[in-house]
């Protein structure tokens, strides 16, 4: 179900198999036409995604300058900036790694080393978080709205409002990204551990979960990754503000890097759009780093057992 | 009573010699039990994988189980210190007794039975930590109160024949290690919690016959102050290092047509080894000799 | 015989307590001193562990907590809901087509949301079914190991490109664009937004079916080749229908992710509600009037706030049901092999 699940690679055995059923097979027309259909497939995925970059990276070049990051939002465009924006995505991104990470590591640690799979209420946890996983994002800013009414907070524009909504979104993904990687952690080290009396939840967290790290780390910098680029469950909280302060705290206001893009997309003068995209280069930036630096943490610690 | 072919016959010669020369002798039966196995069957679900077990394990000795493959010999291992309960399914009826207690009744903590009774497994399979943490994880998470757990660290390693290989490289990954000394550091690091019984899991199935050979000279060493019980396929192994042998073979049951693990004979490794009282026995070491 | 140790009896491994050789058949009192190690209890029985009792509920809790998230979801939106279906008959809201909850005379037929949203899903599917698809056959049947290292992360980096871009490029870029090309295309378009959106699902399709014709044993390849199928043939005759259950998941993931989308088509896709018949015109999904909505200011606890968690709701049922197809389709092909 996850997206990012390190699939279990042999296109190259195949391959051997099958080139020994003969060239001359493997070159007719239809095979050639589907042959070139695939990379046709695959093409149109990376050139939407390099026009994109490039576009967006000749639009908003003259404008990702020091003033994208000093400056604050203004009716005036080459006065506006991102600083708030950019403040305020680090505070609730940074809460919701505070919230999401130690929740999403315990509930997949019970799910993969306590759980008794034949329960029907674990089962019925699995099913509903492979679910959540699948919920569209804009749900989540309801729920959260839906929480603060509950508890009876007047300003819904708050970091730890939008912190909330976004933990809920990918507590999913670090739940399933966890599980994987502990489930991936050889049956032998935990022996190892129990054999001299180290009770279970000594042996997941002194050995199980530090062998699991890069794993988890992939999860959760690609959560991360998702909460940082995400707009829609901040746009119900109220989170399309005209903000001229920075944000201080879990209770501040506050606006984030996507919806400021959001707004300044949404302007009919173009000053505002070459804003927009020197703010999405660098939230791409961002973004990009981190699911490179989570590929690489993947890659490289892939093969350990 | 047959007699082994002569080449088998000198064979087993040869290793009994070491035997003779590694150990002392023990009395024909154990003076003193630490663990009582007392007509145990051990299930897997339905599945009865060794029936009727009875054998007393004497203390500060080592006993080889011995027999051919799926005769039930680690699952025994296994259940001597509730490794077994991890096996979703497996259930073991019957007593087995650590000092006259039964681990198996109710009220009794497997941790505490593990702390006590250590286990060594099959592959070499040191923590991915340093060497000196690898040690010092078992007095830590039982909370010993250890005065130095440098001193602690070095009598482990010292005791495991391991300190002068690793006193100037404690703090690197335990991974850069070879195969054999990554064995002797499990055993180390099973040391280190001080138990009183070392179960050893084919111990040397995955070392080459250097490193085998140390594992068998520690063992020896280590007989005075551990009671070990060790699994293994090597016949030689068993009669070089073994005071006594259990001989496990898997039998098939006329009725259900099932097959069950059992114990055939159960004796001092000289007797086992010279003159089995049981047919299957002697063919089986004859074959294994041979 | 202990060469090694300097201790004669090996047991005063810990300093300060040295401990001799046992002597004679310890009872169960005594069989302590047996005991080397310090603080042992001098018999099997369970030490209480508090401690880790309360962490194993916390765990424990941490996972349950998921299910509240979900009866969370359910509550928030059923509530007022609820709230809104007493004034407004459900068979109005389902049939209606006209959808106008700011006018003096309001009406509240979903319809125009739907197919605003039908339309965009179908677009995106067009475009990121046969492109997903295509890229997992090349990646799980012809790509060379060390080539598929390189074009699977670039595929997962397309997946993290935020949808607030995305919409950017839909609306500034693409839109221009298939203007060029000559169709007629308004500034909005749930055509432009449904492709772009494509493109951004290619990930998700390309990934779980890859996985699931990763899952199909060489075996069946490996029968095809000896009966003289070429690399087309089995990949089309063998291994897809092999994989079948799991590419249909991919795909109602990727209906799932069509239909919650929405940043793409708030953007790029128009806000005017109104029946779409095709897609060159602009439309307002339901993410999209949610969106919108949002930003207005509505008081909580009227009709209008309310129309709000209508729609939401909808929108989750609609997913849910997406989403367990889904589940269980992937549950039955990893069952398989």
């Amino acid at each position: 179900m996850s997206l990012y699940t390190p699939a279990a690679s042999g296109a190259d055995a195949r391959r051997a198999v099958l080139s020994t059923s003969g060239r001359s097979k493997e070159q007719t027309p239809q095979s050639v036409l589907f042959i070139v259909l695939l990379w046709l497939s695959l093409l149109i995925g990376f050139v939407t995604l390099a026009v994109l970059l490039v576009d967006t990276f000749a639009d908003g070049l003259s404008r990702l300058d020091g003033r994208l990051f000093t400056g604050y939002p203004s009716s005036r465009a080459e006065e506006a900036g991102a600083r708030p924006a950019i403040l305020g995505s680090l505070w609730v991104v940074g809460t919701t790694a505070v919230l999401a990470v130690p929740l999403g590591v315990a509930a997949a640690v019970h799910l993969e080393e306590f759980a008794d799979r034949k329960r029907w209420w674990n089962r019925l946890v699995e099913i509903n978080i492979s679910n959540l996983s699948a919920v569209p994002a804009i749900i989540y800013g309801m729920l959260a709205l839906g929480a603060l009414a509950l508890i009876g907070v007047q300003q819904k524009n708050i970091v730890i409002g939008g912190a909330i909504a976004l933990a809920m979104l990918i507590l999913p993904v670090i739940i399933i990204s966890t599980r994987e990687a502990v489930r991936a952690v050889p049956r032998e080290l935990r022996d190892g551990s129990l054999a001299i009396g180290a009770t279970p939840l000594q042996t997941t967290w002194r050995i199980t979960l530090p062998a699991a790290l890069p794993g988890i780390a992939t999860g959760t910098i690609l959560g991360l990754s998702r909460a940082l680029g995400e707009a829609a469950p901040l746009l119900l909280l109220g989170g399309l503000v005209f903000l001229r302060f920075d944000p201080n705290g879990m209770l501040s206001q506050f606006t984030t890097m996507p919806i400021q893009i959001f707004s300044w997309t949404a302007q009919p003068q173009a000053e505002f759009h070459t804003l927009a995209a020197g703010a999405s280069m660098l939230l791409m930036a961002l973004v990009l780093l981190m699911n490179g630096a989570a590929i690489y943490i993947r890659n490289r610690y892939q093969k350990r057992w | 009573m047959p007699e082994p072919m002569p080449q088998v016959r000198d064979a087993i010669e040869i290793e009994l010699e070491h035997h003779q020369q590694a150990t002392r002798d023990v009395p024909d039966r154990p003076e003193r039990a630490v663990l009582e196995v007392d007509n145990v069957n051990v299930y897997y679900g339905d599945y009865l994988a060794v029936r009727n077990v009875s054998v007393d394990f004497g203390h500060n000795e080592i006993t080889a189980l011995i027999g051919p493959s799926g005769c039930g010999k680690s699952t025994i291992l296994r259940s001597l210190n509730r490794m077994n309960d991890l096996i979703v399914g497996a259930r073991v009826e019957g007593p087995i007794r650590y000092w006259g207690q039964d681990m198996y009744a109710p009220g009794i903590d497997p941790i505490e039975v593990r702390r006590r009774i250590g286990m060594v497994f099959q592959k070499p399979n040191p923590f991915p930590k340093s060497i000196y943490d690898n040690i010092a994880y078992g007095p830590r998470v039982t909370g010993m109160s250890v005065a130095s757990m440098d001193d602690h660290v070095e009598q482990a390693l010292t005791k495991a024949a391991l300190w002068d290989e690793v006193k100037d490289k404690l703090k690197q990954s335990a991974y850069g290690l070879s195969g054999g000394q990554q064995q002797r550091l499990c055993i180390a690091r099973t040391i280190a919690v001080q138990p009183d019984v070392i179960l050893m899991d084919e111990p040397c199935a995955s070392l080459d016959p250097i490193a085998t050979l140390r594992i068998e000279e520690l063992m020896a060493e280590l007989r005075d102050q551990y009671t070990i019980i060790i699994v293994t396929h090597n016949m030689q192994q068993a009669a070089r290092v073994a005071d006594r042998t259990a001989f496990f073979t898997a039998a098939i049951d006329p009725d259900t047509g099932e097959r069950h693990g059992e114990l055939v004979e159960y004796d001092k490794t000289t007797k086992i080894f010279e003159s089995p009282a049981d047919s299957r026995t002697e063919g089986y070491i004859s074959g294994r000799f041979g | 015989m202990s060469s090694v140790s300097s201790t004669p009896t090996g047991r005063a491994i810990t300093p300060g307590r040295s401990v001799g050789p046992p002597s004679g058949p310890p009872s169960g009192a005594s069989f302590d001193t047996l005991e080397a190690g310090p603080p042992r209890s001098s018999d099997l029985r369970g030490r209480r562990r508090p401690g880790e009792l309360i962490a194993r509920g916390l765990l424990a809790g941490a996972a349950m907590l998921s299910v509240v998230i979900t009866a969370g979801i359910v509550i928030a939106l059923l509530v007022p809901a609820l709230t809104f279906f007493e004034q407004v008959p459900i068979l109005d809201f389902l049939t209606g087509t006209r959808w106008t909850p700011r006018f003096a005379d309001a009406s509240y037929g979903v319809l125009p949301l739907i197919t605003a949203t039908a339309w965009t899903a179908l677009v995106a599917l067009a475009v990121a079914v046969p492109c997903g698809l295509g890229s997992a056959i090349y990646l799980s049947e012809y790509a060379p190991e060390r080539l598929r290292r390189i074009l699977k992360p670039i595929l997962e980096l397309l997946a993290g490109v935020p949808t607030v871009v995305f919409g950017y490029f839909a609306l500034l870029w693409f839109t221009p664009f298939l203007q060029d090309l000559g169709l007629e295309v308004g500034p909005f378009s749930l055509l432009s937004a449904g492709m772009v959106m494509g493109v951004m699902i290619i990930p998700t399709i390309a990934s779980v079916s890859e996985d699931a014709m990763s899952a199909v044993p060489n075996a069946l390849r490996q029968g095809s080749a000896a009966l003289g199928a070429n690399r087309m043939q089995t990949s089309l005759r063998v291994v897809f229908p092999a994989a079948f259950s799991g590419v249909v998941a991919a795909v109602v993931l990727g209906i799932s992710r069509a239909v919650g989308e929405t940043m793409i088509v708030t953007i790029a896709g128009g806000q005017m509600v109104q029946m779409v018949s095709n897609p060159l015109q602009q439309g307002a999904t339901m993410t999209t009037f949610i969106a919108n909505a949002a930003l207005g200011d509505s008081r909580v606890g009227s009709l209008e706030y309310n129309t709000l968690f209508v729609v939401g709701l909808l929108l989750f049922l609609l997913t849910l049901i997406v989403n367990l197809i889904a589940i269980e389709l992937v549950r039955r092909f990893r069952q398989e092999y």
